[in-house]
């Protein structure tokens, strides 16, 4: 019996990747379905900003060839071959617009790919299109993006976080089984927590940068956003690896190229029972809503009741962890964005009146180009960088990275992994914390620390308070990303025992929604 | 506060280069910028390649494209540690890049990645020959790794920046590998100074020709130097205010400009001025300075180390592999050939100058004295090339030739004269000098009959020589020679002519 | 209080090379002071003797083969060009003198050749 549009969607990427295999449904199909479900519900959510329906169906008819004919060619098609992924505007792909959500690089193409995009290409996975995000990756709720908002599926008068709210929402929305996000501060696993996604930021240097826009090298990673933990592990598996034009990528005896198919098989182990597992002091309490912290501790306590060994670490250096992180990630930033200067590529404004002279035209193009909250961040980073503030901003700033590296190096001694609450609110309203910066950084105080230790983070469904779904993170040391897939996997399990069914099932229907 | 203006100063009259060192200690600095040959940029795979198409030497990484990013030249790394072993500098065992932020349009990504407090050679000196002999010891501050910028045209009716209407820019030299070298500043120089920086700079760009690490051409900008000068007077504590003076590319470029700055802070300082700390651009017709950007606050360059390159950890075996490349360096090899070849400090500095070091010591290798080797190269070689408006390196001599013309010589099969003949005719491709000698009857007439009715005929025709070889005098026999040469266009033995003479008059030879 | 004034955001402005307006520079120096109170404690934190980490991982000494590899004809370079003449990106007149590396003066003949 052939499944409904809707049923097609609803499928995660692994029961779409097997019934690809089996001849069930064919990629055209699926890649249909999802471009209907874009065109029935973007103009609602706006999680993409560009969509190429065209070249999808091209790659999606070029495997569904390939399986036809069988034989070799079809018996080395990747396993995700055919299954639809959506790419955060931050990547560049060849052929299609790549913006940074920034007015700075409309109508830009790229000349190359991505690392990362060349990968998915090789997978022959079909290219959805291009999600939102706020401006440069620059912002916790996608409301920064020069090409408006994205709203979030679970109630679209909330935010869907950020930066990656696009990819979130899209995979959310059923617009797209899997997506790929970038994350320097939570930016894939905070948009993963608001819409009820599963996120993953991977150990730095276990994906390459390659292609990615950056905001702050030490800090960027891209990273795996699906609806299954099961489902970002073969998304990772699909991206990780050595990249020689990324010198910070980990090479082979780094990171050893047979450690990253463990990813999918430790996601599937989904049982607790063993795993040391140690609460952040750090990271719960004040500033976190209290039904955030309420599925915390359900998780916990469930966790625990499955087997686990829950044990209480201290991270002491944590309390600075955010103020490191806007020293840090401002200043590189501050310097990654020189480039956009209206000389090589992109939008070019030339001021009304007085003298006309390149100063003058990269000023007015960096006026016009940038909008408030990068803007904000290139002065500070500026400022943090500048003669005779370095030592006691940036340099104070990195002494903290080392601290931080050694409370996470003691605390990975008591336990496999560790677990907080992956942001400390549920989706909130679009426009509450637009004017107030500082309101806006705190949403990224639980999942910064991995970014400037450089560990590996998951954030993965915990449950809902007032109808809005919780994330739950866990952490593990750098190039064991295996392990937050088994930890993450397990409470995704019991989660699901709890509620009788994913928690994405409760989103709901869209196209029933008007705004 | 001072209300002088760099106008002000700039109207200031120069002192006399002798009144200056007269009244004033020159201290000078040098930033010596090295392109590197390297066959791809510092951090692209693009090509390092001089003189093509405007921007077909580039890919997204020179471009600064979103999303790109830098990739570590290992040739250029090693190419560093080599330079870093010929300045005598210590090799850092650990360095790293960092970004030097400023916006400028010929620099892509509006950041030059360089290197800041860790570079990668610190610490050394070189022994700077000067015209007499003497070694002066210039020290090293660092030498460190980075990239170069883009090329810009300025159109508009002057061709310079200043009053242009537009700048055009090619990216083909951006990402270039380069190595700037760093002075420590040098003192005790006096009237010399302009001597010893042009022999500096002539040093360095021995030092990178002989490592093969660089082109080295000055008039493509694959050495480049940057000049500081200061001035204190005689027993002062501190150092005087310095200018630098930007691109200065020929070595008389730098002797000049040296010789300029000095007089320039002279006059201004003997004038009660003071100087302004400042860039200064060469210009070459007037040989002169301008004064360029003042040194202000707005180079805050926000350094910081760059995050998208890893540190470099130099190892004892690895520095000590690249020394074991490293060939003799070149104040050394020639204070060794001089020796050798028993030149003259005259002699050898024309051999220097001609270029022909090279050329010299493999004709000595194959056989030929070290007189005969200067002789040919120095001698008819250059006056050919010179008659043609080459480089005498450049004629196309090998020097297995020249050891075969002298041998030829030796051997008597033909004199100077000939071998003269016969080199012109080998340039002009007519095989090698024996060929020639054989295709064209060059040989020495040492058929007795023919010569000895050279001789008498030649006798007969000059009396008075005769006369006077009998009374005694046998360097007369010379005035004999020219006629027996012309009778026999050339190809007699000057030996056998006297023997024939002495034969005849019944003298004893 | 902030010890960040207007003008010091001017400076920044410029160095970054953003125009602003009197309104921007007057919100962005009290955004600024608010921002910087906030996160200056990093100071605090970390004494002397703790060695700052600028790479979250510890990796050296990674380089490329000198081959050469993918270049853009003149034509791919210029693509995303916003002005260009003669396979050159144009750009308005240079008011101000590159730095260090850039010979503004010398070699400019080669642009010729
Ligand atoms: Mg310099
Ligand atoms: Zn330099």
């Amino acid at each position: 019996m052939a499944l409904t549009t809707d049923a097609l969607i609803r499928l995660t990427a692994a029961e779409m990747a097997a019934k690809l295999r089996t001849g069930e449904i064919t990629s055209v199909e699926l890649t249909q379905a999802h471009l209907d479900r874009i065109a029935a519900v973007d103009d609602t959510i706006h999680a993409f900003l560009h969509v190429a329906a065209d070249e999808a169906l091209e790659t999606a008819a070029s495997v569904d060839a390939l399986r036809a004919a069988g034989g070799a060619e079809a018996e080395s098609l990747h396993p995700l071959a055919g299954v639809p992924i959506a790419i955060k505007d931050l990547i560049v792909t060849k052929g299609q617009p790549t913006t940074a959500g920034s007015k700075m690089l409309k109508g830009w193409m790229s000349p190359y790919d991505a690392t990362v995009v060349e990968k998915v290409r090789a997978a022959r996975m079909p290219i959805l299109g291009k999600t939102n995000l706020d401006e440069f990756a620059m912002g916790s709720s996608t409301e920064h993006s020069a090409y408006g908002p994205t709203r979030n599926p679970w109630d679209i008068t909330r935010i869907p976080g950020g930066s990656g709210g696009g990819s979130a929402a899209a995979v959310a929305a059923f617009e797209a089984p899997l997506a790929l996000g970038t994350d320097t501060g939570g930016s894939i696993r905070q948009p993963g927590a608001v819409t009820g996604t599963v996120g993953t930021k991977p150990t730095y240097g276990g994906v390459s940068r390659y292609g990615a826009i950056a905001m702050a090298s030490s800090l960027d990673q891209i990273g795996p956003v699906a609806r299954t933990v099961e489902d970002a592990a073969l998304l990772h598996e699909v991206i990780a690896g050595y990249d020689k034009k990324d010198s910070t990528s980990l090479s082979e005896t780094e990171y050893p190229e047979g450690k990253i198919p463990t990813f999918s098989s430790a996601a599937s182990t989904k049982t607790a029972a063993g795993l040391r597992i140690g609460v952040i002091k750090q990271l719960q309490g004040e500033g976190y809503q209290s039904g955030v912290l309420a599925r915390f501790h359900e998780a916990l306590d469930q966790l625990r009741q499955a087997g686990a060994e829950i044990v209480e670490v201290d991270c002491p250096s944590f309390d600075y962890a955010l103020g490191a992180y806007y020293l840090i990630m401002p200043s590189e930033a501050s310097s990654n964005l020189a480039r956009y200067d209206g000389v090589r590529y992109g939008t070019r404004v030339v001021p009304e009146e007085g003298p006309l002279t390149i100063e003058r035209v990269m000023g007015a193009t960096r006026a016009a180009g940038f909008g408030e909250e990068v803007k904000r961040r290139i002065i500070l980073g500026t400022y943090a960088l500048s003669a005779g503030y370095y030592d006691a901003y940036y340099g104070s700033a990195q002494k903290i990275r080392t601290l931080i590296q050694q409370d996470f190096d003691a605390a990975f001694e008591q336990a496999d992994v560790l677990i907080s609450p992956t942001s400390p609110t549920v989706a909130f309203p679009l426009w509450e914390k637009l004017d107030d910066p500082l309101a806006m950084y705190l949403n990224d105080i639980a999942t910064i620390p991995a970014n400037l230790a450089g560990i590996p983070g998951i954030s993965v469904p915990g449950g809902l308070s007032e109808g809005l779904p919780v994330g739950i993170q866990f952490l593990a040391p750098a190039k064991e990303d295996a392990r937050v897939y088994h930890a993450a996997g397990a409470l995704e399990q019991l989660l699901n025992d709890t509620y009788d069914a994913p928690l994405w099932a409760q989103i709901p229907a869209l196209e029933e929604v008007t705004r | 506060m001072n209300t002088t203006t760099q106008a002000d100063m700039d109207a200031v009259e120069p002192l006399g280069f002798e009144d200056a060192i007269e009244a004033f200690e020159p201290v000078m600095g040098f930033e010596v910028h090295v392109e590197l040959n390297t066959a791809t940029k510092m951090f692209s795979s693009a090509p390092n390649a001089f003189g093509d198409e405007p921007n077909t030497n580039v890919n997204e990484v020179d471009l600064g494209m979103p999303g790109t990013l830098p990739a570590v030249n290992g040739k250029a790394v090693e190419s560093a540690i080599k330079l870093g072993l010929a300045l005598n500098c210590s090799i850092a065992e650990h360095c790293r890049f960092a970004r030097k932020q400023y916006f400028y349009p010929d620099t892509p990504k509006n950041w030059q990645t360089s290197q800041y407090d860790e570079p990668i050679a610190f610490d050394g000196y070189l022994d700077v020959e000067l015209d007499d002999g003497e070694i002066f010891r210039v020290e090293i501050e660092r030498a460190h790794m980075e990239e170069d910028a883009g090329k810009l045209t300025h159109a508009g009716t002057s061709g310079r920046i200043q009053g242009a209407d537009y700048s055009l820019v090619d990216y083909n030299r951006a990402g270039v590998p380069l190595i700037e070298i760093v002075t420590k500043p040098i003192t005790g120089a006096g009237r010399r100074a302009p001597e010893i920086a042009r022999a500096y700079v002539s040093a360095v760009r021995d030092i990178v020709k002989g490592l093969d690490i660089s082109d080295a051409r000055m008039e493509r900008g694959n050495v480049r130097c940057d000049a500081n000068v200061s001035l204190m007077r005689p027993g002062a504590e501190a150092f005087g205010t310095r200018s630098e003076t930007k691109n200065v590319n020929s070595l008389r470029a730098v002797e000049h400009a040296v010789t300029y700055e000095i007089r320039r802070h002279a006059g201004i300082l003997s004038a009660g001025g003071s100087i302004v700390q400042e860039t200064r651009h060469w210009k070459e017709d007037t040989r002169t300075t301008s004064s360029g950007r003042p040194k202000s606050d707005a180079d805050d360059y926000r350094y910081f180390p760059e995050p998208d390159l890893v540190p470099i950890v130099t190892t004892p075996e690895w520095v000590e592999a690249l020394r074991a490349e490293l060939p003799e360096p070149p104040a050394q090899r020639r204070r060794r050939l001089r020796e050798a070849w028993g030149y003259s400090e005259a002699e050898f500095r024309d051999v220097i100058a001609a270029g022909l070091l090279d050329e010299i010591e493999q004709t000595v290798a194959q056989g030929a004295s070290p007189a005969v080797a200067r002789k040919w190269w120095m001698g008819e070689i250059s006056r050919l090339a010179n008659a043609r408006g080459v480089d005498p390196a450049a004629l196309g001599v090998a020097p297995a030739t020249i050891v075969e013309l002298n041998r030829l010589i030796e051997g008597g099969t033909i004199n100077d004269k000939i071998a003269r003949q016969v080199l012109e005719h080998h340039v002009d491709g007519e095989g090698s000098p024996e060929d020639i000698v054989k295709s064209r009857g060059l040989e020495v007439v040492s058929d007795d009959g023919a010569l000895t009715a050279a001789v008498e005929k030649a006798m007969a025709e000059n009396p008075d020589v005769v006369e006077k070889v009998k009374g005694g005098k046998l360097k007369a026999i010379g005035a004999l020679i020219g006629p027996v040469m012309k009778e026999t266009r050339g190809q007699a033995d000057a030996g056998k002519v006297k023997e024939i003479v002495l034969q005849t008059l019944g003298m004893n030879p | 209080m902030s010890e960040i004034s207007r003008a010091d955001v001017e400076h920044l402005a410029t160095l970054a090379h953003i125009a602003m307006t009197d309104a921007e520079l007057e919100k962005m120096t009290s955004e600024l002071g608010v921002i910087v109170d906030s996160v200056k404690r990093v100071q605090e934190a970390a004494g002397e003797d703790v060695p700052p980490t600028s790479h979250p991982l510890p990796l050296t000494n990674v380089f490329r083969e000198d081959t050469v590899g993918h270049v853009f004809t003149a034509e791919e370079a210029l693509a995303s060009a916003p002005d260009s003449q003669d396979s050159r990106f144009k750009v308005p007149a240079i008011l101000s003198e590159g730095d260090d590396a850039v010979p503004s003066g010398a070699p400019q003949e080669e642009g010729e050749r």
